[in-house]
């Protein structure tokens, strides 16, 4: 395979940067695609005025993976393999999104029990995922401890999708038309389990955090962005309730039964780098607030629709049902087609407005699958986030926006 | 430690050099901390409380290519990502193993388009495949361990 290394000219340069770069007043400088600190393959470009940064200019794409063209050429039960693997920290809210959106395309109902085994392991996915976050915020400011909690907390949380899907990471677990199986009998006192263990290790590293006066000094006033700016850039999710709008699509517009439990919406006014740590560590005590609430509320019946042209028969019935074998043949061979119609679907990821953009032709297949991931969009305001600041408050402001770059790049 | 019993009354053991210089090797093999796509949260696991990596002289992760010795491509490498993969095999000082975890590094996993190399062994040399997508930690520790095996076998002479 030949390799091409993309070489940038000074006249490439030349409205990116600001004249005095030119001049050699400033300095550039790289930082990533591999960097401890970018939380994946970002590469920023960075003009430096000493240690102050001067521009930002985010570069990215190492992690394009074409999985909106890819999911083009699936059917759109095959095609929810792909979407795991978008935002690998939110796998189960991935796979929500586009159900949800399939579901919305050709109108099938979904199960009471299945919808809220769904909210159940979305909201456990997001505290998986704020636990990822919250670990390697801590590390990039030199606080090792904590990224060694958080894992053993969210080891906790990846056994219970391992429990029902099988799976730790890439579950696929919800299909469109309810759940690929019903939850084992193990996951409920698992579950129990954790909502009783867990309040006491967010005080754990609240303990080690909130207080800490390091952790104080690289966080506070660092990376301030008002309400307007946050709205004005499309910023959603945590970053967008730091900068104190309270705005949350399981609120706004509730999906897969949100309306039902009884949750508050965090906000912290500040805008800076740790009303928005502040905002993730009370959304995961929301987060637990919903999980038991699902859970005490769990009702019985199927977890999947018994709508045929959509939903494949049960294995059992495959031996004594004519009909099953040819629903079944039907659905795995070909697909089930989707009327000419688009929807768009968003639901709350924990980075922000995670939202699907589904067109159908009357195939079996998608005509277009967009996905509008709030780790790109959030991206945007990096550049007017770090712009002022020293480079060693630009590790600090990349973990608040927590991106992922498999969800940027998709 | 169970080794004393080897001294007997000279203090004294017989072994090749090849033994002691790989035997070295195995136990302080530095991986470099370069994380691509999802693999790299299962490294991290592995490398964090329940997993901990640490009982094979592995607890430093380097981030700088200069520092380390094993490379473990954590994921789909994209063609915009080779060259800078390639670079970065380059920028380490031999002697280097290449670690390719996932399916999305060793043959492209599901993705099989326009974006993903097919394989990261078209780029740099590749000493174990660990399958899985993501493979579980264990799965990742059992290809280093394995890897530990290979540089057993191997002859110093080979990076000289």
């Amino acid at each position: 395979m030949t390799l091409h290394q993309v070489e940038i000219t000074s006249d490439e340069l030349r409205n990116l940067v600001s004249p005095r770069a030119l001049e050699g007043e400033t300095v550039l400088l790289n930082m990533g695609p591999q960097h401890p600190s970018t939380h994946g393959v970002l590469r920023l470009l960075l003009e430096l005025d000493g240690e102050t940064v001067v521009r930002c200019i985010p570069d990215i794409g190492f992690l394009h993976t074409g999985i909106e063209k890819n999911m083009e050429a699936k059917t759109y039960e095959k095609a929810e393999v792909m979407t795991d693997r978008l935002d690998y920290l939110n796998t189960m809210g991935n796979t929500l999104a586009y159900c949800l959106a399939v579901e919305k395309l050709v109108d099938l109902d979904v199960p009471p029990r299945a919808q809220a085994i769904r909210v159940i392991h979305t909201e456990l996915q997001r505290i998986a995922s704020h636990l990822v976050w919250l670990g390697t915020h801590a590390l990039d400011l030199a606080a090792m401890s904590v990224f060694l909690y958080c894992f053993r907390e969210r080891e906790q949380i990846l056994d219970m999708h391992e429990m029902s899907s099988g799976q730790r990471m890439m579950t696929t677990f919800f299909r469109p038309g309810g759940l690929w199986r019903d939850v084992t009998s193990e996951f409920e006192p698992a579950v129990r389990k954790f909502i009783k263990s867990f309040p006491a290790r967010i005080d754990q590293y609240e303990d080690l955090l909130s207080e800490n006066p390091i952790f104080i000094d690289r966080t506070k006033d660092i990376g301030v962005m008002s309400g307007d700016e946050a709205i004005a850039m499309g910023v959603t999710g945590p970053s967008l309730r730091g900068s104190g709008v309270k705005y949350d699509l399981r609120k706004e517009e509730p999906y897969s039964g949100y309306e039902q439990y009884d949750f508050d919406v965090p906000v912290a006014e500040e805008g800076d780098v740790y009303a928005r740590y502040f905002v993730r560590m009370k959304e995961m005590r929301e987060s637990l607030k919903i999980v038991e609430q699902a859970l005490d509320s769990l009702p019985g019946g199927p977890v999947r629709s018994d709508n045929r042209k959509f939903v494949p028969p049960p294995r059992a019935e495959l031996g004594t049902s004519m009909e099953a074998v040819i629903h079944h043949f039907k659905l795995w061979t070909e697909g089930f087609p989707a009327p000419k119609a688009s929807v768009y679907v968003p639901v709350e990821s924990p980075r922000g407005e995670l939202g699907v953009y589904l067109e159908g032709d009357g195939g079996p297949k998608p005509y277009r699958c967009y996905w509008r991931t709030p780790s790109f969009v959030n991206l945007q305001a990096l550049p007017m986030l770090s712009e002022g600041h020293y480079v060693a408050d630009l590790v600090a402001i990349i973990g608040s926006i927590d991106i992922v770059l498999g969800d940027t790049d998709r | 430690m169970g080794i004393e019993s080897k001294l007997g009354n000279m203090g004294v053991i017989t072994t090749t050099l090849e033994n002691v210089v790989n035997w070295g090797r195995t136990r302080a093999m530095w991986p470099m901390l370069f994380g691509l796509a999802c693999c790299a949260i299962e490294m991290m696991s592995a490398q964090a409380s329940n997993y901990d990596m640490s009982r094979f002289g592995m607890e430093l992760m380097r981030p700088s290519p200069r520092q380390s010795d094993l490379m473990i491509v954590a994921g789909r490498v994209s063609r915009k990502m080779a060259p800078v993969l390639r670079r970065l095999y380059d920028q380490m000082p031999d002697p280097k193993w290449v670690v390719s975890m996932g399916d999305c590094a060793s043959c492209g996993g599901v993705f099989n388009n326009y974006a993903i190399v097919q394989g990261v062994d078209e780029v740099v040399p590749v000493d174990v495949y660990v399958a899985g997508c993501p493979p579980r930690p264990e799965a990742l520790i059992h290809g280093i361990m394995t890897l530990h095996e290979k540089v057993k076998g191997e002859s110093i002479k080979e990076w000289a």
